[in-house]
């Protein structure tokens, strides 16, 4: 780790002054990862904003019932928070099935969703990586690579993104709320984080400078059900193989009045399944019209040598989600 | 901390802050890469607290501050001014053992020792959060917020998934938690 | 001396469980003597070549950086006989990961600072770190590891085997695997007046210390090295490990005291791993399940700088009677990190391919899997033909069978479904083989009534300084509180490692011994000296004189799984596992071990792989989030996972009476998880780990 300036925000204005757009210039909030990557040599910050002391960290319930979330509401409090829990099952556990009880205490809302992929040459200084190193290539392409992505990918990357809480977030319509130097803008979270094309490198659209101050998350529909199911290599305290968030609602005669569902482990970003969606939208939801929704919609998956297993994975296990919030 | 290396460094790269551990106030100058846990192990001596990986990846790093398990070793010391941090040598009353100890010994919760001291923050977290009805991923999603959480075999041992333990000793650490809940 | 109750058995706690729960309990790199330093190892980052120059500039300049350690500016020492123990010694890059400059500085911060700024360059050669079965330079050795003939033919094997009238032929593998101790591997050196003392994570000193005579060209009472308390090892710590070389190093070039604690990334390459190894197993038998011919070939790797051959076919010398039996071991050298010991080395790959075998002609024959063993039982020793000291597998397999509730088992598999998952059991059976080596020991009255043993044993958690308590209290017939006892100390009596399952059985014996005598000598109540009455015991001659018996311990496990056919997540719902392994000496640890190895054959059932990288070398996972050490939530609650034993009395031992326990409780488990997957869904799965992707392709039959 190099050494760096610290500097302490008292509010927005201050922290985005400090930060002043600069390449060297890193906001620290949980830290969990970010201290991680410091450590290895990842992230090079000459200069750390500590934003932790911004009045960011309650949820408020707005007039429309939509819920404002704090950036730095750590995952633990946001699991626990009981419009979540009631309204949102599939937020609370996907923050549940991420990480272990020490870092959700640790882990912010806002960090969690610019948290970096966890490819295993991204975090290694001596490997080629286009996301840490731009230009020097992708190793995983041709290496170790299961659990990296079939959709969304390019050429210069297949890293995935690791966090289940956006995936919820993604399936929930939810906004990023931000303040830059162009002033305030609301992201949908869907639309969060970009893909990799050329560019892998740039994460999200944040610019720089630009801070995370609050999620959005509207209210549900009345009687929407919704969940979060994770696959992974050992039954906790472990990245998603693949992860789907589903959200159902249904009219009086079980037809789907609105379905949502993203996908974790699959793509550089919550990987909203648009196309399943439609399909699915205003018929009842017998098991062969959601595979074939499912299988439409994952008929665009470029799976690598050795992870073309997500692709059935997914459709399965979104199917059976999405069967288990039907209303008998 | 050395002097030495602390005068050398550039002004802006160090900086002096208070913490609160085991119930004493330490005012420290740190560089500012200094972790939490090692301003505890290698500044102040409290070695009980482990470092199994430095990343986040393992708890054996695990404290309390302000009241909330956390890995120690993701922590920069300088973002904690002002804060109470609770390590394994500060749980018991003077000579006497904290409960969550006198379970582990009772339970022959450990063996080689190294993930304990983590292990022993992180049941002293567990405990509390379930107390305040926290949930975890084998929590009843209708259990109704904000009510005391029964700690059964189930949320034990996904409660305590963040404290890995090569001897494997869950079976033991899981029946220590169920005598104290 | 008074007359006591013997505690010798009963559940007597850790001896330092108090300084475990408080962290008073120090570790090797929690030593600070004044003036110390930090070091921070540099690893290659070729596959295979050799160093062309270090540029220690840019490290230099950085606070705190006091200096960096390369071949090219370091005294010379003597090489070692393991020559994983001669880092910064020469130019050469056997595989990815070897040290090649050590920082050191006044801070931990600057220290890896000054690992990053290392500019190493270097010439490469091409490198192959990729096992395959019909690799061109695949090679039989003469023996495979712990001394043991790779090649035993007996009768004509392959020909009975096609003359069986039920034959299974099944290929299995096993990938590499970490023995990730929670404690990485640290040192803490310094050199004083000459002297070399080191606070080292070792599972034996004595050897360290031996080492470091060789290498720094002095002699051994110039040296002491410490193992108090040892954060795990797992075999990972049994032999001197670079690290210690290099604090010591460091130490002496320096002038001040050296800590170095790997960083947990550089564990993989630098402190051994299980060698990946791949099974072909053939049984022959006749259609009631009676064994004509065994046939296991396993194939592992090796590195080009140390031949090491994970013994993976020797138990199928010991388990099942046969007329016809081929047990082979080949090998391959690979540009990879030299493979060491890990809990059962053999064993645990090696029953693991026998054992699903087994299952398979169960299937075959339609006999119950218990059944099965049971029938194929052997009177003597299959390979050598010598009698077994004591063989209790059957009465394992039976009263194991008995608590886990196995005679209500319905045999038909995939019929136990509840929406997407499936359920099963499984049984494996578990042999680990009697090790004891030479070993010394004194043990002292001191006036007033306490007594003192002193033997150099390591107590890695497996609760050597209690147990050694207890022998000594028994042999003289005194309270235990009434007995100190002091390890983990070279300047203590030699002893042999804490590995092979074979630290309590030595150390206990030499202890024995030592406290025997002295109470002989104590029975008139002489008049004690000031300094007390010592007597001494050194084992190597009986040790040494060996046994006409073939000592084995054995045990059987039992497994329940639930199998998710959506997700092909597999998980362990039920485990139980009963041993014979002689005379328990600590119901407590003892339970507590055999359980912690059950644990670790959970993972290496459903969650451990290290994955080699063709294109860079070395291994892809190399922290704690990509490789998968089980969790709390991947093991049972109790009761639902237990360990029980039989009370065996074995008088072909040693005078403990102990076989030894820190590794059977491993060797069975993968099997019987594997096994119960079968059951579950009446699909084989002949790969480990079962992770989601491996059990989905499984189940469509792409496999």
């Amino acid at each position: 780790m190099r050494t760096f300036t610290y500097v302490r925000a008292a509010d927005a204005a201050e922290a985005a002054r400090a930060h002043g757009g600069r390449d060297g210039s890193r906001y620290l909030a949980g830290g969990t990862n970010l201290v991680d990557l410091m450590k290895q040599g990842v992230e090079t910050p000459d200069t750390l904003v500590d934003i932790t002391r911004l009045p960011l960290d309650t949820v408020a319930e707005e007039a429309d019932g939509a819920l404002r979330i704090g950036a730095l509401v750590r995952n633990s409090d946001l699991a626990a928070h009981p419009a979540v829990r009631v309204r949102h099952p599939a937020v609370s556990e996907a923050l549940l099935a991420g990480a272990s009880g020490q870092l959700r205490n640790a882990a912010t809302t806002g960090g969690n969703l610019l948290q970096r992929t966890r490819c295993v040459y991204f975090q290694d200084l001596s490997m080629p990586c286009n996301k840490r190193e731009p230009g020097t290539g992708c190793a995983a392409r041709e290496g170790v690579h299961r659990d990296h992505a079939v959709l969304g990918h390019s050429p210069a990357c297949v890293a995935t993104h690791p966090s289940d809480l956006a995936v919820a977030l993604a399936a929930a319509d939810a906004e990023v709320q931000t303040t830059g130097p162009a002033g305030e803008r609301v992201i949908p979270v869907a639309e969060f984080h970009r893909l990799p094309g050329e560019l892998p490198e740039r994460d999200t659209v944040l610019e720089p400078g630009e801070i995370i101050t609050a999620v959005r998350l509207p209210a549900p529909l009345d009687g929407t059900r919704s969940t979060y199911r994770k696959v992974r290599d050992r039954a906790s305290y472990a990245f998603a193989l693949v992860s789907v968030a589903a959200q159902l609602t249904q009219r009086g005669d079980g037809a789907a009045e609105q379905v949502r569902i993203a996908f974790g482990g699959l793509a550089p970003r919550p990987w909203r399944a648009r196309r399943a969606e439609t399909e699915l939208t205003g018929q009842a939801l017998t098991e062969e019209r959601v595979t074939a929704a499912l299988d439409a919609e994952l008929a665009a998956a470029e799976p690598l040598r050795d992870n073309v297993f997500k692709i059935g994975l997914a459709r399965d296990l979104a199917r059976t989600v999405l069967l288990g919030l039907t209303r008998p | 901390m050395s002097a030495g290396v602390l005068g050398s460094l550039e002004a802006g790269h160090t900086s002096s802050l208070r913490l609160r551990v085991n119930g004493e106030w330490y005012e420290l100058s740190l560089d500012n890469r200094v972790a939490l846990l090692d301003v505890l192990r290698e500044g102040l001596g409290l070695t009980g607290s482990k470092k199994g990986c430095d990343h986040g990846q393992c708890g054996a790093c695990t404290v309390l501050v302000d009241g909330r398990r956390v890995n120690s070793c993701l922590l920069l010391a300088v973002a904690l001014d002002g804060a109470r941090v609770t390590t394994v040598e500060g749980l018991g009353e003077g000579d006497g053992l904290h409960p969550v100890q006198e379970a582990f010994l009772d339970r022959d919760a450990f063996q080689c020792g190294y993930c304990t001291p983590g292990q022993i923050c992180s049941t002293v977290g567990v405990l509390e959060e379930a107390a305040q009805g926290y949930p975890s991923a084998a929590t009843d999603p209708d259990h109704p917020a904000g009510e005391p959480v029964p700690l059964t075999g189930d949320e034990i041992r996904e409660r305590l998934s963040g404290n890995l333990c090569r001897c494997g000793a869950y079976p033991n650490i899981v029946d220590a938690v169920r005598d104290l809940s | 001396m008074t007359d006591t109750t013997s505690e010798l058995g009963t559940g007597v706690p850790r001896r330092e469980g108090r300084d475990k729960v408080t962290g008073a309990a120090r570790y090797a790199a929690e030593f600070a003597p004044p003036g110390r330093l930090y070091a921070w190892p540099v690893p290659a980052i070729v596959a295979a070549g050799s160093v062309r120059s270090v540029d220690a500039a840019a490290a230099l300049a950085l606070p705190g950086v006091v200096d960096v350690l390369t071949a090219r500016n370091t005294a010379p020492r003597a090489p070692a006989d393991d020559p994983t123990l001669n880092v910064l010694q020469d130019d050469d890059v056997p595989h990815r990961g070897w040290f090649v400059a050590l920082v050191v500085a006044e801070t931990l911060e600057a220290a890896r600072a000054g690992a990053q700024a290392v500019r190493v360059h270097y010439d490469t050669r091409p490198h192959d770190v990729t096992l395959t079965r019909d690799h061109r330079e695949r090679y039989v050795p003469e023996e495979a590891n712990g001394g043991h003939p790779a090649v035993r033919e007996r009768g004509d094997a392959p020909g009975a085997f096609d003359a069986a009238p039920i034959r299974v032929d099944a290929a299995y593998d096993v990938p590499p695997l970490h023995n990730h101790p929670m404690e990485p591997h640290a040192a803490t050196a310094s050199w004083e007046d000459g002297h070399l003392t080191v606070h080292d994570s070792s599972q034996g000193s004595t050897a360290v210390r031996a080492a470091l005579a060789q290498i720094f060209g002095l002699a051994e009472d110039r040296i002491t090295v410490t193992s108090a308390h040892v954060g795990g090892g797992f075999g990972s710590k049994g032999t001197p490990r670079p690290h210690v070389v290099l604090a010591a190093l460091a130490a002496r070039h320096t002038g001040r005291p050296v800590t170095l604690a790997l960083p947990r990334r550089d564990l993989p390459a630098a402190v051994g791993h299980r060698a990946p190894t791949l099974h072909r197993v053939r049984l022959g038998a006749d259609p009631d399940g009676i064994l004509l011919s065994v046939e296991h070939t396993a194939l592992t790797h090796t590195s080009r700088i140390k031949e090491f051959v994970e013994q993976a076919a020797v138990p199928a010398r010991v388990m099942y009677g046969s007329p016809h039996s081929s047990t082979v071991h080949e090998v391959v050298p690979l540009d990879v990190a030299s493979p060491s010991w890990m809990r059962a080395p053999g064993e645990a790959p090696g029953m693991y391919a026998l054992e699903s075998a087994m299952d398979e002609l169960a299937e075959r024959t339609g006999l119950d899997p218990v059944e099965l063993r049971v029938l194929n039982d052997p009177a003597d020793e299959p390979d050598s033909g010598r009698p077994f000291s004591s063989r209790h597998l059957v009465e394992c397999l039976r009263e194991g069978a008995r608590r886990f509730g196995w005679e209500e088992r319905d045999p038909r598999p995939g019929v136990r479904r509840d929406g997407p998952r499936l359920t099963g059991t499984g049984v494996a059976a578990a042999t680990y083989p009697v090790l004891v080596s030479p070993c010394r020991a004194t043990a002292t009255a001191l006036p007033g009534g306490d007594y003192l043993v002193r033997v150099n044993a390591t107590d890695i958690g497996t609760g050597a300084r209690t147990v050694l308590g207890q022998i000594a209290a028994d042999a003289l017939g005194a309270p235990g509180d009434r007995v100190r006892v002091e390890i983990g100390d070279s300047d203590l009596p030699p002893a042999p490692l804490a590995g092979g399952s074979s630290g309590t059985a030595s150390w206990g014996w030499a202890v024995h011994e030592a406290c025997a005598t002295l109470a002989g000598r104590l029975a008139g109540d002489p008049e004690l000296p000031p300094e007390g009455l010592t007597a001494e015991a050194d084992t190597a001659e009986a040790v040494e004189a060996g046994s006409p018996y073939a000592r084995h311990a054995f045990g059987a496990h039992f497994a329940e799984v639930s199998v998710d056919t959506d997700t092909g997540e597999v998980r362990v719902v039920r485990a139980y596992g009963h041993f014979a392994a002689g005379r328990i000496l600590n119901a407590r640890t003892a339970r507590s071990q055999f359980l912690g190895g059950m644990v670790m054959g959970i993972g290496m059932a459903l969650t451990e792989q290290s994955t080699l990288d063709p294109a860079f070398g070395g291994f892809a996972e190399r922290d704690l989030a990509a490789y998968h050490v089980p969790v709390s939530a991947d093991i049972p609650a109790p009761p639902a996972i237990e360990a029980g034993w039989l009370d065996e009395a074995d008088p072909h031992l040693n005078p403990v009476g102990g076989k030894g326990i820190g590794e059977i409780g491993i060797v069975g488990m993968a099997a019987a998880v594997g096994n119960a997957a079968h059951h579950a869904t009446g699909v084989r799965f002949r790969s480990l780990p079962l992770t989601p992707d491996k059990v989905r392709a499984a189940l469509a039959g792409v496999v």
